[in-house]
């Protein structure tokens, strides 16, 4: 059995897990949920430039005084850093697909071990749309799942093989959850790191993927 | 509709009484950002429908808005027979209508979308995208091999009507925009047979700098001062 923590704490560990990784001056784009909380992570010496699927290159935080002809993707005000630029959707989506971003931040319903991901519907359910998700896992440099370990009926979110409708075929690079770091190589997933209070073991049983284990995975960082 | 000098500045209500039962009519925006709520609060007042709505999502219908905002509003009143866009999610309306068979929805990545309609405005036949390769999205749409990598053929979009929002205009109709209300806004000018482009003020020609204009007057037949809805006195 995998402990049972805090929703609060995973979400900011999983987020500060991956801002960690991330590099001076990475153009990213953060889609809503976890990934928004990356930006807040970030360490003091590195700077991230913000990418946002409607336009802007160069997005900061929510304002004191929101502006409402200046959104995130998500919906919320947001303010422009200094040396910001807008540009139109076909433009936006030229940066997303012509692979001019280093990295892309998502949340998943499933990723399996061909580094594929489903996280835009689920059938029989009410259809959203893909949006720009399956631009992003197509064009950005690096895919970041960020996700929690298990589903809300416990079912591990790292599977096999994905059974839901794709958002992207063998385009993850990382995954991130409150419990492990697992990175693609070789066509490979790999445990890189994992969380203090978890084995190797406790892990594996819950992950339906085959993990390549190496001899003395990394305690994740920042925690 | 023939262009006439200096850009007509007319009423929501007459600009869209160009807009008949059964057009395509693509409405600009992203989420609540840069729809031309005015144009889009006329055409839900007029009771036109089976429209052909292409827009990148299908604005809000929730709880706490049943009636819908913007172009929201068309579906929730029944205008529409048949969308083309990448979200819908935020309006509870367009996946109901669509459940129980009363709505032709084409769902479309964004990128693509946004591709297609820039195709359609530039006089090209389609393009080759690599999104949504070996996902359900392919399935039934045809695919191209170049040097080993598979794409999918993507078609031009265009419309009857485009209903656009910009921030100002001069009197020949060249636009500039503000903010992330830009997004799908200068495409869409170019790529249907009537534009008509509500914008905050209108001013002298040659008081833009044409270093800045996005989109060039060319495109627009005529403009719509913003109205004081909620909206789009905030947007």
């Amino acid at each position: 059995m995998l402990p049972v923590l805090d929703d609060e704490v995973v979400r900011h560990r999983i987020a500060k897990r991956i801002a960690l990784d991330l590099e001076d001056q990475a153009v990213v784009n953060l889609g809503i949920g976890i990934p928004t909380l990356v930006s807040d992570y970030l360490p003091s010496d590195r700077q991230m430039i913000l990418q946002t699927e409607n336009g802007v290159v160069g997005a900061g935080p929510i304002p004191d005084k929101p502006d409402l002809r200046y959104i995130g993707a998500g919906g919320r005000a947001l303010s422009l850093i200094p040396g910001s630029s807008i540009v139109a959707s076909d433009f936006s989506f030229g940066l997303i697909r012509g692979g001019h971003l280093d990295a892309t931040v998502l949340g998943t319903l499933e990723v399996d071990e061909e580094g594929s991901l489903a996280n835009w519907w689920i059938p029989g359910k009410l259809v959203p749309g893909m949006g720009g998700a399956m631009d992003l896992v197509t064009g950005a440099k690096n895919v970041y799942v960020a996700t929690t370990h298990l589903d809300k009926k416990g079912r591990p979110k790292l599977v096999r093989k994905c059974t839901l409708p794709l958002t992207g075929v063998g385009v993850v690079t990382t995954i991130v959850t409150e419990f492990c770091v697992v990175r693609r190589k070789e066509e490979k997933m790999v445990l890189c790191e994992i969380a203090p209070e978890v084995s190797v073991e406790e892990v594996v049983a819950n992950t339906g993927m085959t993990l390549v284990i190496p001899s003395k995975p990394e305690t994740m960082l920042g925690i | 509709m023939k262009k006439t000098m200096p850009r007509p500045v007319i009423g929501a209500e007459k600009a869209v009484g160009y807009i008949r039962d059964g057009m395509s009519v693509m409405i600009g925006g992203f989420n609540y950002g840069g729809i031309p709520y005015t144009l889009v609060d006329a055409l839900a007042a007029s009771g036109v429908k089976d429209l052909h709505l292409i827009a990148n999502d299908t604005a809000y219908a929730n709880e706490e808005h049943p009636e819908g905002i913007g172009h929201g509003k068309l579906v929730v009143n029944r205008q529409v027979r048949k969308v083309t866009a990448s979200h819908v999610g935020l309006n509870r309306e367009t996946g109901r209508l669509f459940n129980e068979g009363r709505l032709d929805l084409e769902l479309v990545p964004q990128g693509t979308f946004v591709e297609r309609i820039r195709c359609g405005g530039f006089g090209l036949g389609g393009f080759l995208s690599p999104t949504g390769v070996g996902t359900i999205y392919e399935e039934g749409r045809q695919t191209l091999e170049i040097s080993g990598e598979k794409f999918i053929v993507e078609l031009p979009l265009k419309a009857d009507v485009a209903l656009i929002r910009a921030c100002k205009a001069d009197t020949w109709g060249n636009l500039i925009y503000v903010g992330t209300n830009r997004n799908f806004n200068p495409l869409m000018a170019t790529a249907a047979d009537l534009v008509f482009a509500e914008v905050d003020e209108i001013v002298e020609a040659g008081d833009l700098d044409p270093d800045c204009i996005v989109t060039p007057g060319i495109l627009v037949d005529a403009l719509v001062l913003k109205g004081d809805s909620y909206y789009a006195s905030r947007t």
